[in-house]
């Protein structure tokens, strides 16, 4: 029997490609010139910055049996992660330095996450999507691991591994009874066979539905399913804490917003109801907890599982408006969590990690500049006008509100009132005590430039917002 | 009703041999249970019509796979089970989670309802060949999964050797005994 084979188009894929290329020419790079450190870092922020340059010029197309998909809508969260690696590359050069990472797998382990994350958020079929996810994830579990002396770090790194096999499975049980049930793992598939059967509120169905979602869940730490977030958070480097607090969490989002709207549409009234759920359980979780943090990077963690919440608002009310209100949430969070964290580590020295809050005592005195950036980003982490924090929130609860969960918005605002306690309380460290101890933090070409690009992102959105929103919902037109 | 028959016998042995795997205290009894595990996971596969995968579970899994555990095993000498501190401290609550997730699952059992048939029911992969039908499935349709998951073996590889690496200090050639190695 003669089988047909057409080879399937591969312009679409082409940015990924060419990631997995540069990705593996650095561990050439790397083999040859193992003293130059400084390469590898160059590669990665021209790779990035070209990707960028290149997915802007990409037309919406679909390839390999439209498994694979570039829409606006994918292309805007490539670039959310691409830009997730920018910064953490301009982040990692003196942290690395002063932890003693010498590997040149760091950068290649890094775009090989993101080359999973490009897939997921383009994936249109579950296999994909899976696959992409597990891409993501093993690349970041090792690169948790890379303190090995750190005992913190090995557990960080054996838990994630631990946690993240489970709900990979959990995923997949799920993937496995929709499969089941209908015949398809394609996403416009399943709701085709879905609504032609009308088997839509079928409890197996909605079994696998929930198990995806819970897997999904765990992916962007968002509560019940959170308890592995503050410990890796904290054991992890700190580059790769501030990688995994944005990029794989917005994959996981674009995953998430695609499974529900293309996959699920009329399921919505019975979603609704479990996003609004786990919405306020992770802001309820996140801003509680964080209150009684000593560590500003478990703090950081409980804050992220917060905002997981904050960004869940958006999902919640089915709407494009709402979907285009957690995209621009998703944005601006990277600019203003990778600010925060590039201050954690500007004040990172040799054999002092200062990562406990009692270490920005009188932070103003000493180092003026960094403790206003600090002052910005943690502003803008509670929502306080005129930075990108507030804009943010305001389109989500305005969603939201639109959408008719007004309870919802009512405690979320009250859960937002709370974060200003532990946000604040670091502001007050910093410039209302007295230092316990005198040091002046170094920085470093790539800090100033990642210090540098947040504070205009963050301000910036904040006093002109209309940008980010006006092409989040563009790219929402045709989905 | 053979088929049946011989299914629920396959599944039974998975589920207790899985079992049995996380709960003997000697890795060793654990390798072997899962050996027993795989063996049945192949009958699975030919009553499915999966001839091809049951041969290769057969040959990579319980062939290769698993060999390479118990070479694993005889080398770091692993005489009893590490105790590890229990990473979640209150086992109750994990139970009667589990219990509640289990009785869930078996609760929606009765209203699974089998979707829609794909291209290929069993009387064409026979007279297709599984073998034949798989790879041509495999490189067409399903390419780029196929592709990805070629990656995450990469990747895993990459991981392995990252992890594994023992860091050496600067200044000293890899290679040479008198090299100081960093534990």
């Amino acid at each position: 029997m003669n089988m047909p084979f057409t080879m399937p188009a591969l312009a679409p894929i082409m940015p990924e490609i060419m990631l997995v290329c540069v990705a593996l020419i650095l561990i050439i790079v790397d083999l040859l010139y193992p003293r130059n450190r400084e390469l590898l870092s160059l590669f990665t922020l021209f790779a990035g910055v070209g990707l960028i340059a290149l997915l802007f010029k990409q037309q919406p197309a679909s390839t390999f049996g439209n498994m694979f998909i570039v829409d606006p809508y994918s292309i805007f969260f490539k670039v959310i992660c691409l830009l997730g690696m920018l910064m953490t590359t301009l982040l990692s050069g003196r942290y690395l330095e002063i932890e003693k990472i010498r590997n040149g797998e760091y950068y290649s382990l890094m775009m090989f996450s993101v080359v999973g994350m490009m897939i997921m958020v383009s994936g249109a079929d579950l296999i994909v999507i899976y696959l992409g996810l597990e891409l993501m994830a093993l690349s970041v579990y090792c690169l948790v691991g890379l303190l090995k002396d750190d005992v913190r770090a090995n557990e960080a790194s054996i838990k994630y591994f631990l946690m993240g096999g489970f709900s990979s499975a959990i995923l997949l049980f799920g993937i496995s009874l929709l499969y089941g049930m209908t015949g398809t793992t394609d996403l416009a598939g399943i709701a085709k066979y879905c609504s032609e059967t009308g088997i839509m509120s079928n409890p197996a169905l909605i079994t696998g539905f929930a198990l995806v979602i819970s897997g999904f869940c765990f992916k962007v730490a968002a509560a019940p399913f959170h308890f592995w977030t503050p410990d890796i958070y904290q054991g992890a480097p700190t580059s790769i804490t501030a990688f995994m607090s944005v990029a794989p969490k917005a994959a996981g989002f674009a995953v998430f917003g695609r499974f529900l709207m293309v996959g699920f549409p009329e399921l919505h009234p019975q979603w609704g109801t479990i996003i609004g759920f786990i919405a306020l359980l992770s802001m309820a979780v996140g801003n509680i907890i964080a209150l009684s943090q000593t560590n500003i990077k478990r703090m950081l963690a409980y804050s992220s599982i917060a905002h997981a919440g904050y960004a869940l608002l958006g999902l919640l009310s089915g709407t494009s408006e709402g979907y285009s209100a957690t995209m621009t949430y998703m944005f601006i969070y990277a600019f203003m969590n990778m600010g925060a964290f590039a201050i954690v580590i500007l004040l990172c020295s040799k054999g002092n990690r200062r990562e406990s809050l009692e270490d920005y005592k009188g932070l103003a005195k000493s180092n003026p500049i960094a403790a206003l950036l600090m002052l910005i980003f943690m502003f803008s982490l509670t929502g306080i006008p005129p930075t990108a924090g507030f804009i943010g929130k305001f389109y989500l609860l305005k969603s939201a509100l639109a959408a008719g969960y007004t309870y919802t918005v009512l405690i979320a605002v009250i859960f937002s009132a709370i974060s200003a306690y532990f946000y604040l309380r670091l502001v007050r460290y910093m410039y209302m005590e007295d230092p316990s101890e005198e040091f002046v933090v170094q920085y470093s070409p790539g800090l100033t430039a990642a210090l540098a690009l947040s504070t205009i992102g963050v301000l910036g959105m904040g006093i002109i917002p209309g940008t980010v929103l006006n092409i989040a919902s563009k790219s929402l037109i045709g989905f | 009703m053979f088929n049946q028959i011989l299914f629920l016998y396959c599944a039974l042995v998975i589920i207790s041999t899985g079992l049995l795997a996380v709960r003997f205290k000697n890795p060793v009894y654990s390798v072997l249970s899962v050996l027993v595990l795989f063996f049945h996971m192949a009958g699975l596969y030919l009553i499915l019509n999966a001839e091809f995968l049951a041969a290769i579970q057969v040959i990579v899994y319980a062939g290769a796979i698993l060999v390479l555990y118990l070479f694993v095993m005889f080398l770091v000498n692993l005489r009893q089970e590490l105790k590890v501190e229990r990473f979640i401290a209150s086992h109750r609550v994990s139970a009667i989670t589990s219990a509640a997730l289990g009785i869930c699952l078996l609760a929606i059992i009765p209203s699974f309802k089998l979707g829609a048939k794909g291209a290929y029911p069993v009387e064409r992969i026979q007279q297709l060949t599984h073998t034949k039908a798989m790879g041509f499935e495999l490189y067409s349709t399903f390419i780029l999964p196929f592709e990805i998951a070629g990656l995450i073996l990469l990747i895993a590889v990459i991981g392995g050797l990252v992890l594994a690496r023992k860091e050496r200090e600067e200044g000293c050639n890899p290679g040479t005994d008198t090299c100081e190695v960093k534990k």
